[in-house]
């Protein structure tokens, strides 16, 4: 009974988590532009690779008997670097692609961080609201 | 029933590589292709994971969490590259 019950989870999970794998790439090639379309592959990392590592944990520890913890090593690590690659690949499209001055003002010393070095360097973006900049340091 | 899903899921998992293999090849701007690789490297892992479960064996997990490390690594050196025009500076 329980085999049964592990089985039809394991498989519900596979087929969840490949549709979402699908999804996700699928939107990579739909959506119009790369803003949009970092939007996409995100389903595929946490939904679709989680429900296939816990798939696989409940495949090992009940149906095969050794009990396996290693697959939440892998979902911790896509956990904890999906949102750096994201957010890498959006400031190297911003670099490329996007020009400085579309941007608002900070309203502070400093620029935007993708353009702008934090330190001496002071701001790179033009200030378009002199009135709230706070005065200089001397 | 499981074997069903399997077949299903790699099924699944091959057309979601070819979809990343298309904006890889056509993706107008850089960043682009580094996202593609980005989400290659996320299907194989599921992929490598499945042939794991198909197989019976657990000693694919290592290649897989390899294949996640280096993808990540991969990814923000590419990045990196475009952002500062060298990897390390």
């Amino acid at each position: 009974m329980l085999a049964l019950i592990a089985e039809i989870l394991v498989a519900l999970l596979i087929v969840i988590g490949s549709s979402f794998a699908l999804i996700g790439s699928f939107g990579l090639v739909k959506l119009p532009d790369l803003v949009t379309r970092l939007h996409g592959p995100t389903k595929a990392t946490t939904v679709g690779v989680g429900a296939v590592l816990i798939a696989s944990m409940i495949y090992f520890t009940v149906l095969e008997g050794d009990f396996s913890f290693h697959e939440l090593v892998i979902t911790l690590f896509l956990f904890l670097t999906a949102p750096l690659t994201a957010n890498f690949i959006a400031k190297a499209y911003m670099h490329r692609h996007i020009r400085h001055d579309a941007l608002p003002s900070t309203n502070r010393e400093e620029g935007w961080a993708t353009y702008d070095p934090p330190g001496e360097e002071g701001p790179l973006a033009p200030t378009q609201n002199p009135v709230t900049q706070p005065p200089a340091k001397t | 029933m499981i074997d069903l899903a399997l077949l299903y899921g790699f099924i699944a998992l091959a057309a979601a590589l070819l979809c990343t293999a298309w904006r890889l090849s056509v993706g107008p701007t850089m960043a682009d292709r580094i996202l593609a690789l980005d989400t290659m490297v996320i299907d194989t892992l599921a992929l490598i994971v499945l042939y794991g479960i198909h197989h019976g064996r657990s000693v694919l997990f290592e290649a897989a969490i390899l294949i996640a490390m280096v993808g990540f690594i991969s990814t923000v050196a590419y990045c990196r590259f475009i952002l500062r025009g060298d990897v390390i500076e």
